[in-house]
C-alpha cells in the first residue's frame, strides 16, 4: 500500500487570504473527493474561495448560482421543448435528434467536461428545502442519466464541488452526512490587515489602523441590525482613499458611513450618535481586551 | 480511546453517523491531519461536524478525550501507520454490516497506537507536560471532569490543537435550542397549501401538446404559473405577565416561524392576555407600535391563516367586559370577546396554541375561548394537529357572520 498523497494540492493564492486551517479542508475534500460546504458570515469570502481554488489549481470553474426558484434537474440539464417544437413547426432544424435539445447545466457540464473542473454551487440554502436533497445520488456517483436519449453522462474526472450556505435554512442531513464543512469565521484584526493589503497595498499603516479599529468597533454595537463585512471594509477603505479623507477626520469620526452600514435605522442611529457628541475609539485598547495587541 | 471522541460527541447530541466517522478515518489514512495534532482536530472538525453550533460540543468533547496527547509524528511513522492498517480489530456496539465496513479499513488498532505514539512521543520529547483537570464542567459523568485547564511546564512555542479546543472560542455559537426548532420547524413545514396562482411561468407540455394538435400544427405555447405556496399567517401572540413562563418554548416557536421561507406572507402582532382595539407589531407594545385591530380585518382578507398564541387564562372581566383592558393606559371600549369572535368568524381559519397543558385548560377564559377557536397544545404534536387544522380538510365551517 503506499501513500495515496498525490492530489494537487490548494495552497491558496496571491489575491485571497486563507487561514490555514480552511487550506487544510479544501485538501481535505480534494482529496476524499467531497463537496465541501462552505459556511460563514455574509462577506466573509465564500463565494470568491471557489474561483482561487480554481486559480491556483490551474482549473476551469464553473458555477450555479442557486434561487429560490433553481431545480436540481436544471444543473443536470434542461431539455429544450419550445425550441424543438419551434423548429418542427418551422422545418429549421433536425427535430428527430433529440439530443440537439438537450443543454447540459452547469453540474452536466461539470460532469461532461474533459478535464477536472471547479464546481461552485453558490447560496444552496436559498432554494427549496428539497433541493439538496434532489442532488444526493448525483454528488455521490458523480452520474445521471438524460431520461429522454437514455444517455448516460458519467464524470471523467470527480470536479472538485464547492457549495455555500448563509444558513436561511438547515440543511437535510443525509446532505450534511456527505460533506466536509468548515465555518468561515470572521476575520480577527491580524488576519484583516493582510486582506485589507491585498486590495489596497499602499494604504498608509496608521490610516488602516485607525479604519480598523472604527471597523471592529462598529461591529461590537449591540444595537446595529446589519454588521459591516469584510467586503463592506474594503469598499470603506476605496472610498476614503479616493476622497483622500484625511487621518484626523477618521480618527475622531466616521466618513462615508454608507459604505459600512446598509441600513437606514443604523445609519441613523450612527450619525445621531456622532452629532450628539458621541466619542469614537481612538486606540485598539479602548476596544477592549479582545482587542489587545 | 480514539472511539471515544466518536461517542462522546454522540453523546452530547452532536449527530455523528458512521457515515462521517468513516470518511474522517478515510482521511486520516490518507494522511491528511498533516502529522499534528492540530492538523487531527481541524480534520475531524471538518469531517464529523456539520454546524458551527456544534463547534463547542467538539471542543468539550476533545479537550476531555486528547487530554495529555500532544507532540508531533515524525515522518517516519507513516510507515508504521499503513503496517497498522492491516491489524483487524473487533469492535462492540456494532452491527455486522458495520463492523465489516471498518475490518476492512481497521482504523481503530491504527488510531490507538497512533495515538499512543503521540503520546509517548510527546512524553519523551516535551517532558512529560500534562494537562492538569480542575474544571468539572462536564454535564456527562464517566470520564472526569471537564478539562478547563492548566498547563504545568513549558507553554509550547506552535499554537496546539488542545490550546484551540480548550479556548472554546465557537461557545457563541452554541444553540442547543436549535433542536427543538427544527423539530418546529418540520412541523411547520406542513403550513403548504400548494396553487398554481401568479405570473404564467412554466410550460404546461402535455397541454401545449394537446392544443398544437388541435391547431392542426400550430404551436400553441400553453403556459401555467409554477406551484407555490399559497399560505399566508397571521400571527397573534400574547406577552408578558402569564405568558413568561413559557418564554422558552414560544420563542421557539417564534424562532421557527420567522425562519420559515416557505409562506407566501407572515405578519406577526402581539397582545397582552386579550386582543382589543389595537395589537402591536413589537412585543415591547409600545403606543407607536400600535395597529388598530380593525385595520388588519379590514387590509387581510379571509384566506389569511391566524394562528393566535396565548395560555387563554385572565381575569373573566378582561375577556368579557367593556373597557376590560387590565393595562389601564389602554382602554378599549369593546369587549376583548367581541373581537375575538370577530376574528373567528372573519378568517376562514383560525387556531389557539396553547403553552400551558391542556391538564389547566378549565379557567373560565380558557373555556370560552376554546368554544371559538380549536385549541392545541404548545408541542411538536399540537402543532402539528394545529398546522392539519389549519390547511387540511375542513372538520368545520364557521366562514358565516
Amino acid at each position: 500500500m503506499s501513500r495515496e498523497n498525490g492530489f494537487k494540492r490548494f495552497q491558496g493564492t496571491a489575491g485571497y487570504i486563507a487561514s490555514p486551517a480552511l487550506v487544510d479542508a479544501v485538501n481535505c475534500a480534494i482529496a476524499l473527493e467531497r463537496p465541501l460546504l462552505i459556511k460563514g458570515e455574509p462577506g466573509t469570502g465564500k463565494t470568491v474561495l471557489a474561483r482561487h481554488v480554481a486559480e491556483g489549481l490551474g482549473l476551469k470553474m464553473l458555477s450555479w448560482h442557486i434561487k429560490s426558484t433553481s431545480k436540481a434537474a436544471e444543473g443536470l440539464y434542461v431539455y429544450d421543448t419550445v425550441q424543438r417544437l419551434n423548429d418542427s413547426r418551422f422545418g429549421t432544424g433536425d427535430v428527430s435528434d433529440i439530443r440537439r435539445y438537450i443543454k447540459l447545466g452547469p453540474l452536466g457540464q461539470a460532469f461532461a467536461s474533459p478535464e477536472r473542473v471547479v464546481l461552485l454551487i453558490d447560496e444552496i440554502d436559498k432554494a427549496d428545502l428539497e433541493f439538496p436533497n434532489d442532488l444526493l445520488r448525483e454528488l455521490d456517483e458523480m452520474r445521471f442519466t438524460i431520461v429522454e436519449t437514455g444517455e448516460e453522462i458519467v464524470a471523467r474526472h470527480r470536479p472538485i464541488v464547492i457549495i455555500t450556505s448563509n444558513n436561511e435554512k438547515e440543511l437535510p442531513d443525509a446532505f450534511l452526512r456527505r460533506c466536509i464543512f468548515y465555518y468561515i469565521e470572521f476575520p480577527d484584526p491580524a488576519l484583516m490587515r493582510r486582506i485589507v493589503a491585498v486590495h489596497h497595498p499602499h494604504l498608509d499603516a496608521k490610516l488602516l489602523d485607525q479604519v480598523l479599529i472604527k471597523f471592529y468597533w462598529l461591529r461590537e454595537q449591540p444595537e446595529l441590525r446589519k454588521k459591516p463585512s469584510t467586503s463592506e471594509l474594503i469598499d470603506w477603505i476605496a472610498a476614503l482613499v479616493r476622497a483622500g479623507v484625511s487621518l484626523d477626520k477618521v480618527e475622531e469620526h466616521i466618513p462615508f458611513v454608507g459604505a459600512l452600514l446598509k441600513k437606514e435605522q443604523d445609519v441613523d442611529a450612527l450619525l445621531r450618535y456622532d452629532a450628539a457628541g458621541g466619542r469614537f475609539p481612538k486606540s485598539w485598547a479602548e476596544l477592549g481586551p479582545r482587542y489587545h495587541q | 480511546m480514539f472511539l471515544e471522541l466518536f461517542y462522546g460527541l454522540r453523546e452530547e447530541g452532536v449527530p455523528v453517523g458512521i457515515q462521517e466517522w468513516m470518511t474522517f478515518l478515510e482521511a486520516l489514512e490518507k494522511g491528511l491531519h498533516g502529522s499534528s495534532l492540530l492538523g487531527f482536530y481541524q480534520l475531524g472538525r471538518a469531517c464529523l461536524i456539520k454546524s458551527e453550533t456544534y463547534f463547542d460540543a467538539y471542543d468539550r468533547v476533545f479537550a476531555r478525550v486528547f487530554r495529555g496527547v500532544e507532540g508531533s509524528l515524525g515522518g517516519e511513522l507513516v510507515e508504521k501507520v499503513l503496517d497498522w492498517l492491516r491489524n483487524p480489530k473487533n469492535f462492540p456496539n456494532l452491527t455486522p454490516e458495520q463492523l465489516a465496513r471498518l475490518e476492512r479499513l481497521s482504523h481503530d488498532e491504527l488510531m490507538r497506537r497512533f495515538l499512543e505514539t503521540l503520546e509517548k512521543q510527546s512524553e519523551r520529547h516535551d517532558g512529560g507536560d500534562k494537562w492538569i483537570g480542575t474544571g468539572g464542567r462536564s454535564p456527562f459523568g464517566h470520564s472526569g471532569q471537564h478539562p478547563t485547564g492548566i498547563r504545568v511546564g513549558g507553554p509550547p512555542r506552535s499554537r496546539s490543537a488542545m490550546k484551540v479546543a480548550e479556548e472554546r472560542r465557537f461557545q457563541d455559537y452554541r444553540t442547543d435550542v436549535s433542536l427543538d426548532v427544527r423539530q418546529i420547524r418540520v412541523a411547520l413545514r406542513r403550513l403548504r397549501h400548494l396553487t398554481r396562482t401568479g405570473e404564467a411561468t412554466e410550460l404546461d407540455l402535455d397541454r401545449t401538446v394537446d392544443e398544437t394538435c388541435r391547431n392542426a400544427g400550430e404551436i400553441e405555447l400553453i403556459f401555467r404559473p409554477p406551484r407555490r405556496n399559497d399560505v399566508r399567517l397571521l400571527l397573534f401572540m400574547d406577552v408578558g405577565g402569564t405568558m413568561d413562563p413559557y418564554f422558552e418554548p414560544v420563542s421557539q416557536l417564534l424562532t421557527a416561524l420567522h425562519e420559515e421561507r416557505g409562506l407566501r406572507a407572515f405578519e406577526a402582532y402581539y397582545f397582552h392576555n386579550c386582543i382589543y382595539d389595537h395589537v402591536y407589531t413589537r412585543a415591547r407594545m409600545w403606543r407607536s407600535d400600535a395597529v388598530p385591530t380593525g385595520d388588519l380585518l379590514r387590509r387581510l382578507d379571509s384566506r389569511w391563516k391566524v394562528l393566535i398564541v396565548g395560555d387563554a387564562s385572565m381575569h373573566p372581566a378582561e375577556l368579557l367586559e367593556p373597557f376590560g383592558n387590565i393595562d389601564p393606559r389602554r382602554v378599549s371600549a369593546t369587549p376583548g370577546l367581541v373581537w375575538l369572535k370577530r376574528i373567528a368568524a372573519y378568517f376562514d381559519r383560525s387556531v389557539w396554541v396553547n403553552p400551558e397543558k391542556p391538564a389547566y385548560w378549565d379557567a373560565d377564559t380558557c373555556r370560552i375561548i376554546r368554544k371559538l377557536f380549536p385549541m392545541f397544545y404548545l408541542s411538536v404534536d399540537g402543532l402539528t394537529e394545529a398546522v392539519q387544522c389549519l390547511v387540511g380538510a375542513r372538520v368545520a365551517t364557521s366562514s358565516t357572520q
